[in-house]
């Protein structure tokens, strides 16, 4: 899927570009966007550095093993693959908590040092485990208590209440991370996104023959 | 009250870790200034491998955007959201929620400008956007530090829990406001 939406994004927007008589908007636009994502990757090292850091202070200290025994019950079912006692369920709870608590700075690091954890686990390279797909599609789907950015765009547009949405906001994130934890136990189970089968190759052109 | 409590907590949460844990591990006689650097190691490698997924991912979104290609994918799906609820005016945006968090925070403050903060649609595209992260960019960083190309369930998943967002956003507005 990743394939088709990615080529989707980059030929419509060259298409549709050169039918509006405005291509070298689109052409502009590529080549900035190239450099962004260095610049992002490259804003990352440092505070990546930091925390990686850190963190491995927190493991050797048993840290990580104590907050992922703490939450075992839980974590336990969400992550059915990961062995008791593993470093990455402690990370994957400190992205969370700083996710919920809405420390930006921290959450990324966290959440890469708990993948890298995860890929530990993989055996095979290349291919997403279960773990790694829940563990994304929970972050995705935003856990958050702290929406301060909102909140400050908000009192920037002269907003009368502008934390009235907090309540609303938790809410619906709740709804979004629920059903991104139903939707993934039940993708995983189906034929075309079984990990056997996308091992075995047959990822790429299954989609098609699938829909 | 709450909100005081909960900005606190952002401001004091990091350095209550940035010393705690040290100050832990020195205490269970971990060789703390040598296991940060040991394990700090790993920071620039990490980083760097996400290039390649980051320029794939941003640079095709980048071109959709600039083409106002979303426009044109609005028109096509708005009979359906204008039945569930969703002014056809915040579509935009909550299809841009799934590619580019930059430029869905842009379309809410155009979002904010046009109709205020505090109209139906103001409201909602703030729910909507504090409900969801940017699925695109999510899955480009964290599979890109491990190299996974292969993402199996996790693009339809998140694309999926976007599209229920959008609708849990528009239904609670309705119910709240």
């Amino acid at each position: 899927m990743m394939n088709i939406i990615w080529l989707v994004l980059l030929v419509v927007g060259v298409i549709v570009g050169v039918v509006k008589g405005d291509v070298q908007t689109v052409t502009d636009a590529v080549i900035n966007y190239a450099n962004t994502a260095v610049e992002i990757a490259m804003g990352l090292i440092g505070i990546m550095t930091l925390w990686l850091g850190i963190m491995a202070i927190a493991e050797k200290a048993g840290l990580i093993n104590l907050i992922g025994k703490a939450l075992n019950p839980i974590m336990k079912r969400l992550f059915r693959d990961i062995p008791e006692g593993h470093p990455a369920m402690g990370a994957i709870i400190m992205n969370l908590a700083a996710n919920v608590l809405g420390l930006g700075n921290a959450a990324t690091p966290l959440g890469l040092k708990a993948m890298i954890e995860l890929e530990k686990l993989n055996k095979h390279k290349g291919v997403a485990t279960d773990a790694e797909v829940m563990f994304l599609a929970i972050n995705t789907s935003s856990v958050t208590l702290i929406p301060s950015t909102i909140i400050g765009l908000r009192v920037a547009a002269g907003s009368q209440n502008p934390t009235e949405v907090i309540g609303p906001i938790i809410l619906a994130t709740t709804i979004s991370t629920v059903s991104a934890v139903i939707l993934c136990k039940l993708f995983a189970k189906m034929k075309r996104y079984r990990i056997e089968n996308v091992v075995n190759g047959i990822d790429g052109n299954a989609e098609v023959e699938d829909i | 009250m709450l909100q005081n409590v909960l900005n606190s907590i952002s401001l004091y949460a990091i350095p209550v870790l940035l010393v705690g844990i040290p100050l832990y591990g020195y205490f269970k006689k971990v060789k703390v200034y040598e296991t940060f650097v040991e394990g700090a190691k790993e920071g620039f490698t990490t980083a760097v491998r996400i290039i390649p997924y980051l320029v794939a991912i941003l640079c095709a979104v980048g071109a959709f955007r600039a083409s106002g290609a979303m426009d044109v994918l609005t028109k096509i799906i708005s009979p359906v959201t204008n039945l569930i609820g969703i002014p056809a005016e915040i579509m935009p945006f909550g299809l841009m929620r799934s590619l580019s968090g930059g430029g869905a925070e842009g379309m809410m403050v155009e979002l904010f400008n046009k109709f205020g903060p505090d109209s139906l649609i103001g409201r909602m595209a703030s729910i909507a956007m504090g409900s969801t992260e940017t699925t695109l960019y999510v899955l480009a960083v964290y599979f890109g530090s491990v190299k996974v190309s292969k993402t199996r369930h996790a693009l339809p998943v998140g694309l999926l829990v976007d599209a229920i967002s959008l609708i849990a956003a528009a239904i609670i507005t309705n119910i709240v406001f």
